[in-house]
């Protein structure tokens, strides 16, 4: 068995192109390692599921969390029932947008306080609301003369937290 | 063709400038790995915030007086606590910081602005007593001490010790004046002269006065307070009301502030606080309170109307509105909670909610902070307004009487204007006392100050000819 001819065009690695190669497979590794370190200490897995204590890891929603649990929607309905989108590819991208921000808020400190909901994230509440109510809302739809939607939660605004 | 080019592209690109590839990839790493260490520190920091509230380094005790003290195991709180010497306006309330030139007498280089200048008819209303002579806009906790001790109304009349119980802190001088006995104290402070008694008190209202050092919960330090609520309990069938054993801690939060912000008088020569609650908080109760005990605080200059004076009435007003009924607290407005990193901690900068709408009231009220400030700002014009009808109501019910005394000091109806004016004087009062211009009780606010403009009337009407008098032929 022959070793296969070698291109005669690719040069072998020079001294200075190994070091390189070395130098930025540690300087990645480096940064990926502290990456997934910081990932699994501030629980980055626990935002993939749908437990509510998860959204309090920041310690901002305590106080919501806190209320949830004492509301009419607890043993109904969860964070992401209300605050996500229906459909896996629409929620997960909207937790990421989430997670994103509310991430990039907290660390920087810049937020009004109290906490207020994007219009994003009150349209996909509002739809939320008709996800399981939609029999008695469809009513209050129809029968609504002046053809805007009425706001659920504009009233509601208690029932989550 | 093109792949290959794009590819011989890169790789010559590599093989001119090897340094400059690899900078610039390292200073991406670099970028990430600082980014990186960023948020971990930023959580690890927010994580270690959450586990422990506070880190004790003194020990506090019943004889830690000096909030400075409290200060070093609650920085935040002791932060904000400091901050109330802010003096800022809102369109009806606080006030506003007046230079002075110091004297040895009176030291301030700065007092808020003089009410009775900005309204001279309060000088009529209160004619020959101290407020005429000196009475100025209240300023934050910080100078609550300083303000009364430096008042003119100490050289226009003899103020007694108790004074203190609401203007310095007063949990310590009282046990240690009885001995370890916190009603001794009391009763010992309430018969000093103010000068006397003004030297065993160092600071305003201070963190010992709200809360127990050994677990930080709040309690009740004012006997007044303990021995009004009693009286109110009592007249509600509730039986040996004890309020630091049975109130909740949501009521704790407002109950802490009634200690201070209350009506009250000095019962008997032995000077004794009394908050005037036996029959009810509402005024027509408190005054048939002072009826029954023939209390008046001074007689009137120009008629001799046996009059009361009304002290910022707070809590009662508060106990007839919408957020008393809600059981909103005084401290859930005025010491909102508040973030610090991932604490939450109340707000120890005691001030008026309309200088912090965001938190005072949007926790509940999830509307624009404009149309807030419109509401509370709606509130208080229409408050204005009828206290200046009332206001004007009494001045000329005082001209009237004063007029009929002066021509015939013996008059039949005398008596009665006078009794209409004590009304009118203190029901008009127990809303101008009141810092809040109507905005903690609207409706009551407002029912207060009808009700004065009709004792006003009332007592002008008695000073008149009766119709078949006026018809009568001369």
């Amino acid at each position: 068995m022959t070793a296969e001819p070698r291109d005669a065009s690719v040069k072998p690695p020079n001294k200075t192109t190994v070091l390189l190669g070395i130098g930025i497979a540690l300087a990645i590794g480096a940064t990926v390692g502290l990456g997934s370190y910081t990932f699994v200490y501030a629980k980055g897995g626990s935002y993939l599921g749908n437990d509510p204590a998860s959204c309090a890891n920041c310690h901002i929603m305590q106080d919501h969390l806190n209320g949830w649990i004492k509301s009419s929607h607890r043993s109904v309905a969860t964070c992401n029932d209300c605050h996500t989108p229906a459909g896996l590819i629409p929620k997960y991208l909207t937790k990421a947008e989430h997670g994103f921000f509310h991430s990039l808020a907290f660390t920087t400190d810049k937020f009004h306080e109290p906490i207020q909901i994007t219009e994003r994230s009150r349209r996909v509440t509002e739809k939320a609301c008709r996800k399981c109510h939609q029999d008695i809302v469809h009513e209050i739809d129809t029968t609504n003369s002046s053809g805007a939607t009425i706001s659920c939660i504009r009233c509601h605004d208690c029932v989550g937290h | 063709m093109n792949k290959l080019a794009f590819k011989d592209r890169v790789l010559n690109f590599y093989r001119g400038r090897p340094l400059t590839v690899f900078g610039v990839l390292v200073l991406l790493a670099v970028v990430g790995a600082a980014g990186g260490t960023f948020l971990l520190v930023s959580i690890i920091e927010r994580k270690h915030e959450a586990q422990n509230p506070f880190f004790r380094v003194v020990q506090l005790t019943e004889d830690t007086e000096d909030p400075a003290i409290w200060g070093k195991d609650f920085p935040m709180q002791y932060d904000d606590y400091r901050r109330t010497v802010d003096q800022v306006r809102t369109r009806y309330g606080g006030s506003e910081a007046e230079e002075r030139t110091p004297t040895h007498a009176d030291p301030r280089s700065v007092v808020a602005q003089s009410r009775i200048e900005e309204d001279p008819r309060l000088k009529t209303i209160w004619a020959g007593y101290a407020f005429a002579k000196d009475f100025r806009e209240e300023r934050g906790h910080a100078f609550m001490l300083d303000d009364q001790t430096y008042t003119e109304r100490q050289q226009a009349a003899k103020q007694p010790g108790a004074c203190l119980n609401c203007h310095a802190s007063i949990e310590v001088p009282y046990t240690k004046a009885g001995g370890g006995d916190l009603m001794k104290g009391f009763e010992k402070f309430n018969q000093m002269p103010f000068a006397e008694a003004r030297k065993l008190v160092t600071h305003p209202v201070a963190c010992i006065d709200c809360h127990d050092p050994a677990t930080l919960q709040l309690r009740i330090t004012r006997p007044g307070f303990i021995e009004g609520m009693r009286a109110l309990k009592a007249s509600q069938g509730v039986k040996d009301y004890d309020v630091n054993r049975d109130a909740t801690r949501q009521e704790m939060r407002s109950f802490v502030c009634g200690q201070c912000h209350v009506e009250y008088y000095f019962k008997g020569p032995e000077k004794r606080l009394v908050y005037p609650w036996q029959n009810g908080l509402k005024v027509e109760q408190i005054l048939s309170y002072y009826d029954k005990e023939q209390f008046k605080d001074w007689s009137h200059a120009d008629t001799g109307a046996p009059v009361l004076k009304a002290q910022h009435p707070e809590f009662e007003l508060w106990n007839q509105g919408i957020h008393a009924r809600s059981g909103v607290a005084c401290a859930d407005c005025h010491m909102p909670y508040k973030r610090e990193g991932a604490l939450k901690i109340s707000d120890h900068h005691v001030r008026s909610p309309l200088l912090n709408i965001n938190r005072a009231c949007q926790t509940c009220h999830k509307w624009p902070e404009s149309e807030l400030k419109e509401r509370a700002e709606a509130i208080q014009e229409r408050t204005e307004k009828m206290r200046n009808l009332a206001m004007d109501a009494l001045v000329e019910l005082i001209g009237d009487l004063k007029a009929v005394r002066t021509a015939n000091p013996t008059a039949g109806p005398i008596t009665v204007a006078q009794d209409f004016q004590r009304k009118a004087q203190f029901y008009l009062d127990f809303v101008e006392a009141e810092n809040s211009y109507g905005f903690h009780a609207p409706e009551e606010a407002l029912r207060i100050l009808g009700e004065s403009i009709n004792f006003s009337r009332k007592g002008q009407l008695a000073l008149r000819p009766s119709p078949e008098a006026a018809l009568q032929p001369k």
